[in-house]
């Protein structure tokens, strides 16, 4: 339908953003308690040496009991802000990207809004999984270049160990708890490039809440004893490292085309932290340069989902692998299933 | 054109040893992928893929937890090239 203003109403004013956006600032936090994969194997019957053939991890950490993702995330993004320079204030826009969130409402990032001392932003969570920083940075991009913000603070945060199943010997070594955060603003030059991003819902199933809450307040009313069980996450592994290796590798590529540059222009490669094994697959596949960085982070922080993204690349710049104003090419998948690739400045 | 047995044997071999590093001449027909060559679900994987692409064929993901074997394998993709 072809509509047209009504004759004689005024023209809306509408924002006009900066050319360009860039991430200013990036922030990790890793809970304190380390878990040893001797520890995970007091519930399934595996070893430190499978575990890490299997997986490339070595320990990860989990967070307090009491300790909330709310409260990860204030540690993360606080670093965040200092990085960027900016005060709380200026945030207009906080976005959390999580599933473990254990409310179904309201949503993580208004309290957290409120918790940093900003002057209440816009707030809300989005649910993209192990892609949910990537999609959180390229909404954040398009935000600030529209003129709808002028800095957003990105958060990925997971408490996994909520959700993970210490019993199942397919996925009890892979999770982990943490949180990551950029603030992303507005920027003289291009710093984040066009995001390739997708879904494959006919796979829904290959990583998911095992069921519904709905299902679990059926258990609850039931009479049966015994029949309540958590709506622990479950993951069919052999498939998902199919499609993250083979499928939707050549998203690393179509980003790298869009953003115009190659491979050999990187400093980093920063893939979600599945599983070492799908790293190193994925390499190959893709044909990656040798001398390119790649984020490692698993091997001592687990598979934090949303937060894996942010805490490898902090961790790439605080201890040098990657350099300030470096170019990194990061890239989220999982469970939806969704992904998302682009190119970034290095803040 | 469709391949014979010993073909396909050969072909996976190579696979096999391109993915995993395991001499190509330790893949027989009465080996079992975990047990005798020690290769993971994940490894598995790379194997099948590559299958896939080296012989034309589609080995879903339901399917590849019944090529315990390497016979079972060479015998799928003899069937599904027709």
């Amino acid at each position: 339908m072809t509509v047209q203003p009504k004759p004689d109403q005024p023209t809306l004013t509408v924002p006009e953003g900066p050319r360009h956006a860039r991430i200013h600032g990036l922030g990790g936090y890793r809970p304190e308690r380390v878990v040893t994969n001797e520890e995970i194997c007091r519930y399934i019957d595996s070893s430190d040496e499978w575990i890490q053939q299997r997986s490339g991890i070595k320990e990860r950490r989990f967070a307090r009991e009491d300790e909330t993702v709310i409260d990860m995330s204030e540690a993360a993004a606080r670093d965040a802000i200092a990085m960027a320079g900016i005060t709380p204030d200026q945030i207009s826009v906080v976005l959390m990207a999580t599933v473990t969130h254990p409310y179904q409402t309201p949503a993580a990032a208004p309290i957290l809004a409120e918790r940093l001392g900003t002057n209440g932003p816009a707030a809300f969570d989005i649910s993209a999984a192990c892609a949910g920083y990537c999609y959180g940075i390229s909404l954040a991009n398009d935000m600030v270049r529209a003129g709808s913000a002028e800095y957003v603070l990105v958060v990925g945060v997971e408490k996994l160990s909520d959700f993970t199943d210490k019993h199942d010997r397919g996925s009890a070594f892979i999770f982990g708890d943490g949180a990551g955060a950029a603030v992303v603003g507005p920027s003289d030059f291009p710093g984040i490039g066009p995001t390739v991003w997708g879904s494959d819902g006919e796979n829904w199933d290959k990583i998911m809440q095992k069921q519904p809450w709905t299902g679990l307040r059926a258990d609850m009313t039931s009479e049966e004893a015994g029949a309540v069980e958590w709506p622990h996450f479950a993951m069919q592994g052999q498939s998902v490292f199919r499609w993250a290796v083979y499928t939707i590798a050549p998203v690393v590529d179509k980003a790298l085309a869009a953003a115009g540059v190659t491979s050999d222009d990187l400093d980093a490669f920063v893939p979600h932290q599945a599983n070492m094994r799908i790293t190193d697959a994925m390499i190959k596949h893709i044909g990656l340069p040798e001398d390119i960085p790649v984020a490692r982070d698993i091997a001592e922080t687990g598979n934090t989902s949303a937060a894996s993204v942010p805490l490898a690349a902090a961790r790439m710049l605080n201890e040098g692998e990657a350099p300030h104003g470096g170019l990194a090419l990061q890239f989220g998948f999982g469970a939806g299933l969704v992904y998302a690739a682009q190119v970034v400045v290095l803040p | 054109m469709a391949m014979n047995e010993q073909e396909i044997l050969a072909g996976l071999a190579e696979i096999v040893n391109e993915e995993t590093g395991i001499e190509a001449d330790a893949v027989q027909m009465d080996k079992s992928f975990q047990e005798d060559l020690d290769i993971d679900s994940l490894s598995m994987m790379q194997v099948v893929v590559n299958a896939e692409d080296k012989f034309g064929v589609r080995i879903p993901d339901d399917e590849v937890k019944n090529l315990t074997h390497v016979k079972d394998a060479v015998n799928f993709i003899t069937n599904a090239q027709g």
